[in-house]
């Protein structure tokens, strides 16, 4: 006779079912129900509708006994912060000020009247929150789109400006298209572009670039951190090097501000470009950093009422920039802590995934940025295994989603094999990250690579013991 | 991009289930090796390898597909659209298998048009598997 889940006490069965061991913190390891009957082939008969009333009371904690489900509310955990991340509760609270008839919606650029002064109050402290966080004059920073139009307005900027004294310009292989895309035209305009290559891990050596540095040589724009495998760049080290040699240094730092410390007071990079929306604030914002001493000059992209000091024309968008500014200044706050966290978070998640086979890290793991987590999966489909872990936002190194069949540009530059470069997926996290969609991740991700391993016949071939790169694949 | 239901249904169904789905193999020392063809098309390095193999048997005097098995490495609509030639193939003879093209996968699965290369890739495999079959077949028949 079956008697699973029964057990008998004072004469009457009752039914008792495990707790999942994500939920015994909350409901104890087991929970138990009377079946009322003494009789256990009715015992029996009684067993299924109570064990689905107990397994309902797991659905409350948003978690079935069979598969943990994630924290978020759509049950798809959010891993994907260095693509955006979400606004701040507190920023939204500061944002909602500057928009509404009762709020400081005037135009910032209004001189007449109290509501142009409003908002310029606003704006001018948003910018001094910025400016704190990275340690300048607030009046180096200039408010742009983002950090796409950033990088445009310096390196177009620089570029144009400085033109007769030189068209030389030196960038990595590993920059964001942002970067690559603008020095591309800059090319089509008879600029001469070098794209410096990094070693396996990303990095680039202060030797590379002093050899590169020529007599024509005006910029040099290199990422802080890289925003696919979390590689940092050593901007002190790079800018003594190109403040030596008279040349102009442009850092993208959409990843890395308020994620890691930066001081351009004490450095001596000349132009820096943000973005507010990987840090918690809202889209559609970024700024400029522009040096004053030894002052930097920029041709303008945008022409027009002469906001900004000429250099970007256009009305200053105040929720924004407000938006901009709560958000850098929660991070000088908070930077050690999330940073903390953060590093707490990807530990983990190595931790729970390192004993899988043929898994390969792309990227630095003990000295890249700890919120950016790159891993190849090899014998597995990145898009494919994307799609497997559906419960889980994430990013592919494989480009197989987007309209192009390309794997990652960046994994490629760091000599990864095609396959490789197929293969990889990018977790980051952020400050709403928590410890257990750490686990559900490990868990997901672990099931779904054996799964689509044990389909693939690669990984047949694999514990067959054949060597793929000496087979001849027609294709 | 969003896949049809389809395919991720399709998709989905080989993962959590795939012997029912017919991922498999026949290797070498198996009983009835001899009745299977295989056919491996695509490469590693262009996201795509697809191996299936056919098991074929002599039905009143017609070669008939009996069974197949397959294993992919790919994009979500190449593993669907394995799934869906394995479908298509069984009871088939080798002469209708012949027959099919890869617009019938694409129309099932509502390929987009950015995927419609992981139905030929299917098209290629069961040819190839044909071709592995009846060759081995013709040296059988040499043998005996």
């Amino acid at each position: 006779m079956d008697t699973k889940y029964l057990f008998k006490r004072n004469n009457v069965w009752w039914v008792k079912l495990a707790v999942p061991s994500a939920l015994r913190s909350k409901l104890g390891y087991d929970l138990r129900k009377s079946t009322g009957e003494s009789d256990i082939e009715k015992a029996i008969l009684a067993r299924e509708t109570i064990i689905s009333e107990l397994k309902k009371k797991f659905d409350e904690f948003k978690i079935s006994p069979e598969e943990k489900k994630s924290t978020a509310p759509n049950n798809v955990t959010y891993l994907d912060y260095a693509s955006t991340t979400p606004v701040d509760e507190r920023v939204v609270e500061k944002m909602k000020e500057c928009l509404t008839i009762d709020g400081a919606f005037g135009n910032p650029g209004s001189r007449s009247h109290l509501y142009g002064w409003k908002a310029e109050e606003l704006i001018e402290e948003a910018r001094c929150n910025v400016s704190k966080l990275v340690n300048c004059d607030p009046r180096e920073i200039i408010f742009t789109s983002g950090a796409t139009e950033s990088d445009n307005l310096a390196i177009k900027g620089v570029a144009h400006f400085y033109k007769n004294k030189g068209k030389h310009i030196i960038t990595s292989k590993i920059e964001h298209k942002a970067v690559l895309d603008t020095c591309r035209q800059l090319e089509k305009e008879g600029f001469d572009v070098t794209y410096l290559d990094t070693d396996e891990y990303g990095s680039i050596s202060i030797d590379q670039i002093s050899e590169e540095i020529r007599e024509d040589t005006t910029l040099v724009s290199l990422m802080h951190i890289n925003n696919e495998i979390g590689v940092i760049n050593d901007i002190n080290e790079i800018g003594d090097l190109t403040r030596e040699r008279g040349v102009i240094f442009h850092v993208d730092a959409a990843q890395s501000a308020g994620k890691i410390p930066i001081d351009l007071c004490n450095s001596k990079v000349d132009l820096m470009s943000f973005s507010a929306h990987k840090i918690y604030g809202p889209k559609g914002i970024g700024a400029l950093y522009v040096r004053r001493k030894p002052r930097v000059r920029l041709e303008a992209l945008f022409h027009g009422g002469g906001q900004e000091r000429g250099i970007r024309a256009g009305t200053l968008p105040t929720h924004q920039i407000v938006g901009m500014g709560e958000a850098f200044k929660i991070a000088s706050q908070e930077l050690e802590k999330d940073f903390e966290k953060i590093n707490n978070l990807k530990n983990r998640l190595y931790n729970g995934l390192k004993d899988m086979e043929e898994i390969y890290i792309n990227g630095n793991l003990d000295e890249g940025y700890p919120g950016i987590f790159n891993l190849s999966f090899n014998y597995v489909e990145g898009e494919s295994l994307i799609m497997a872990v559906k419960n889980i936002a994430v990013s592919s190194g494989s480009a197989c989603t987007s309209a192009s069949l390309e794997p990652s540009y960046v994994l490629r530059a760091l000599g990864r094999p095609d396959e490789l470069a197929h293969s990889s997926i990018r977790f980051s996290f952020g400050r709403f990250t928590q410890e257990q969609d750490i686990d559900f991740t490990i868990d997901l991700v672990k099931s779904s690579v054996n799964q689509l391993r044990e389909i693939s016949p690669l990984w047949e071939m694999h514990l067959d013991g054949v060597d793929l790169s000496k087979i001849e694949w027609a294709s | 991009m969003a896949y049809s239901k389809k395919v991720v249904d399709k998709f989905e169904q080989t993962l959590k289930n795939p012997k029912a789905a017919s991922v498999g193999r026949w290797k070498p020392g198996d009983a009835d090796f001899d009745k299977v063809g295989t056919g491996i098309v695509g490469a590693p390095a262009c996201g795509d390898v697809m191996k299936l193999q056919i098991k074929c048997e002599d039905i009143d005097g017609v070669k008939k597909i009996v069974d197949a098995k397959f294993k992919t490495y790919g994009c979500g609509s190449a593993i669907a659209s394995s799934g869906q030639l394995i479908d298509m193939l069984k009871g088939k003879t080798i002469d209708e298998a012949k027959e099919i093209c890869n617009k019938e996968i694409v129309d099932i699965l509502e390929l987009p048009p950015i995927k419609i290369h992981c139905s030929v890739l299917a098209e290629e495999a069961i040819k190839k598997a044909i071709n592995d079959f009846e060759s081995n077949d013709n040296v059988r028949k040499h043998n005996q």
